[in-house]
């Protein structure tokens, strides 16, 4: 039997098929990759998608939004506190408009009416409580300010008479005259421009035969015309202004403030702008740094194992036992002055954040490390660091993401604590957070709660868009909810 | 077991000790502050501080302090806060007011946490079930300040129902109607929270129990969904649950600081952020410490309570019994 075949001819050989080479058949579909199948994966999940398309428009806003305001994070008008969200568009219809309804006694309504604050009255009523009192309900504009006191030197007065007649706008009004009155509390009441009518000492204002309110103007004796300025020292004057045409001549721009302004008079807009990029920039490179460290010292841990496996899981063990809120804040009391706040919360938060990450990374570590492939490349001559970053790592790359990706908002949750709580001090610095935007809005929550509103809902749409998205990404990456579906 | 309670307890006085070493070195390290607080001397703060060692060298100054509080349970006394008040009696003093809170509030997040947790989980995926996730899911992400805000302009502000902050509670007691209106909304704001919690978790463990073998065993030998539900998946989804409200029993000790914060509480977390304002550093050594410790107490008897609720869990034991 053996020998048979040995004596074949040569002839007898033929290929099966010369001109037709046959190769396997190529696959028609296209590959699926791990990242591939999780995007596939992500994708179906509508929630996640809309949180994730709702967190890119919120770091567009922190992106754009200091460059689109015109106001700088600290630029106060102290004229302009607490005004209303404005939007150009919606001017006159009511809604973000800078305007408000108000209910008011009649002493109000007059004083807000005498400079042009009062937009539409709605209605007028008594009521007999305590005394017979009108009351008036009308939209009031935040906008107008009235008239001020301004001082000025003699080349900026010039300036703005110029401007006046350039523009042919009027700014200056007459200064007022309160000799009508000895009455202390009155003299008092009409040290604000705005008072620039007679007024009886209960403050209730004096009207003419038509009903009009009577102006104290000052009035030039020997001429018969009104004054404008008065000269207080040497070629200095004081104005009475309609500070809303001012402001135009002092800043060249009208006031406008998207999302309204704050005790300071300050752009919540540009501010809630830098505070987020504050937050994103900070949870972002903090969950960078901390998954650096933590997959380097996890692999170690992991790979190596034994020894230094032991007093690596000691030291770890021992860091994570520190509340993290004892640790940023002696961050802040110690390093705050030497580096500024933001590195010292930076430092803080990595100090202790990583370990959550090289326990995972660990995890995978015991669990591949021992397996046949790893055994293949070692015999193959691959070094430590090869199989640990090519072979092992990409096992766990998963689980990585999910975890730095939720990381993300809980560092910046932790941001905003301190800075409301005044733990991290950012008022040295030209930057603003939202924690402290939170604070200095919180006195003014009951007749001024824009200016908590913008703040409170942009973390919180954040956090609920991170949630999402995180959740949604580790069902994504999370292999071992492959084919699970629900 | 006993083996493994010395085990933990061992490692815990560990980490104690390490994390005291810590504390105590960042804390010394601070500039030095002159005493503020009301009646205050300052030449006494000076010569108090010469018998503290605070002019020593660290170690020996750590060497003093350890002794302090070995021998006399001796943490130093407060010099900003309340002028020469044993800082233990400063926390110690703080401590009713944080667990009166915190006790209603977990009082009232672990029957409603729980039970809409079981609620959804028998309607899981149902119209009910999505809008409790929904719930949780919003309930986890809004920041507590918020939810704090929201609640203080809706109640206070707008419908002026309830008192903005707490009533301080030595005139009025305890139990007092004041006193308890006062506390509701703080109380509201820290349960929202752990209602969620709560929620997730035990929808989370009740959905897997209910679709496990010993369910179907249980329903074949002719129990109705209810009695199988309540007798068989309950008790088995309670496993994980149970550790997790007795680490919540331990805790509230802690203060919330926010919480505390915006609502006035003069409690354990308001405390802290005083000393931290007031630069108090021997009572911020010593809440720091406490905060420490209920920690790791709370972790300890969350490990130990997963035994107790199910004996199958043998703690600590080698590889074969």
């Amino acid at each position: 039997m053996k020998n048979e075949y040995n004596s074949i001819p040569k002839e007898k050989f033929e290929f099966v098929s010369q001109e037709n080479i046959r190769f396997d058949q190529k696959f028609e579909t296209k590959p699926i990759g791990y990242f591939k199948d999780a995007i596939m994966r992500f994708t179906k999940n509508k929630g996640s998608v809309v949180a994730g398309v709702i967190l890119l428009l919120l770091i567009a806003f922190a992106v754009f939004a200091p460059v689109i305001s015109s106001y700088g994070v600290n630029e106060q008008y102290t004229q302009y506190q607490y005004l209303l969200p404005k939007n150009k568009m919606f001017e006159g219809t009511g809604f973000w408009d800078g305007t408000k309804v108000k209910d008011a006694s009649f002493k109000e309504y007059v004083y807000d009416n005498s400079h042009g604050a009062v937009v539409e009255v709605f209605e007028e009523y008594e009521q007999s409580n305590p005394t017979l009192m009108k009351y008036y309900k009308y939209r009031f504009d935040t906008y107008k300010r009235g008239f001020l006191y301004v001082t000025l030197e003699a080349s900026a007065y010039q300036k703005l008479v110029q401007y006046e007649n350039d523009n042919g706008i009027q700014i200056r009004y007459p200064m007022l005259d309160t000799s009508y009155t000895t009455n202390a509390r009155l003299l008092l009441m009409h040290k604000e421009a705005n008072y620039y009518y007679q007024l009886l000492p209960d403050m209730t204002p004096i009207f003419d035969n038509e009903g009009n309110i009577i102006p104290i103007y000052k009035v030039d004796d020997i001429t018969g015309e009104y004054i404008y300025e008065e000269v207080t020292s040497t070629s200095v004057y004081r104005l009475r202004v309609d500070y809303d045409q001012y402001y135009v001549f002092q800043y060249g721009k009208e006031p406008l403030y998207l999302f309204g302004s704050d005790s300071f008079g300050r752009d919540i807009f540009a501010r809630l702008g830098s505070g987020a990029r504050l937050s994103i920039a900070l949870g972002f490179s903090v969950a960078l740094i901390n998954i650096l460290i933590g997959v380097i010292y996890g692999a170690i841990e992991g790979y190596y194992g034994g020894t230094a496996d032991l007093i690596m899981e000691r030291i770890a063990d021992i860091l994570i036992e520190i509340p993290s809120i004892i640790l940023l804040t002696l961050f802040q009391i110690h390093f705050a002055g030497k580096i500024g706040p933001i590195p010292a919360l930076l430092f803080a938060f990595v100090l202790t954040g990583w370990i959550s990450t090289a326990a995972r990374v660990r995890m995978q570590f015991y669990r591949f490390k021992r397996q046949e492939y790893v055994l293949a490349a070692r015999t193959l001559g691959a070094s430590d660091g090869r199989i640990i970053f090519r072979h092992i790592l990409p096992n766990a790359i998963g689980t990585i993401i999910t975890g730095s990706i939720l990381m993300v908002p809980s560092v910046i949750f932790s941001e905003s604590i301190l800075s409301y709580l005044g733990i991290v001090d950012l008022t040295a610095s030209d930057i603003t957070s939202i924690g402290a935007m939170l604070n200095a809005g919180q006195t003014s929550l009951q007749y001024a709660p824009h200016v908590i509103f913008f703040p409170a809902i942009f973390i919180s749409l954040l956090m609920i868009s991170f949630n999402v998205f995180g959740n949604g990404l580790r069902d994504a990456f999370n292999p071992s909810l492959r084919g699970v579906e629900e | 077991m006993g083996k493994y309670i010395i085990k933990r307890l061992y490692l815990m006085v560990l980490s104690l000790f390490v994390i005291m070493t810590f504390l105590f070195i960042l804390i010394r390290l601070l500039p030095f502050h002159v005493a503020g607080a009301p009646g205050a001397d300052n030449d006494y703060a000076l010569i108090l501080r010469e018998a503290y060692g605070y002019n020593e060298p660290i170690l020996v100054q750590y060497g003093i302090f350890l002794w302090n509080i070995i021998t006399k349970f001796d943490w130093g006394v407060s010099m900003q806060i309340s002028w020469l008040t044993p800082v233990s009696k400063v926390l110690f003093d703080r401590l009713p007011s944080t667990m009166y809170v915190n006790l209603f509030a977990i009082l009232i997040s672990i029957p409603i946490g729980l039970g809409l947790g079981i609620f959804a989980a028998l309607r899981k995926n149902k119209i009910e079930d999505q809008i409790i996730s929904v719930g949780v899911m919003l309930a986890i992400s809004v920041p507590s300040f918020v939810t704090a805000f929201l609640l203080q302009y809706i109640f206070y502000s707008k419908l002026g129902w309830l008192p903005a902050i707490m009533t301080a509670t030595d005139e009025s007691g305890w139990f007092s109607w004041d006193t308890i209106k006062s506390i509701i909304l703080p109380v509201f704001s820290l349960a929202v929270g752990s209602i969620a919690g709560f929620t997730r978790y035990t929808r989370a463990e009740l959905t897997e129990v209910l679709t496990s073998d010993f369910m179907l065993l249980a329903r074949a030998k002719g129990l109705t969904r209810t009695q199988a539900t309540i007798n068989h998946a309950l008790r088995n989804s309670m496993v994980p649950i149970f550790p997790m409200i007795v680490g919540e029993f331990i805790s509230i000790l802690g203060g919330s600081l926010i919480i505390e914060n915006i609502f006035a509480v003069p409690g354990v977390g308001k405390l802290y952020l005083t000393s931290i304002q007031k630069l108090d550093y021997d009572v911020f050594m010593f809440v720091s410490m406490f905060y420490v410790v209920i920690g790791l107490v709370a972790a300890l008897m969350v490990d130990l309570s997963y035994g107790i609720v199910d004996p199958r869990i043998r703690i600590g034991g080698g590889k074969a019994e």
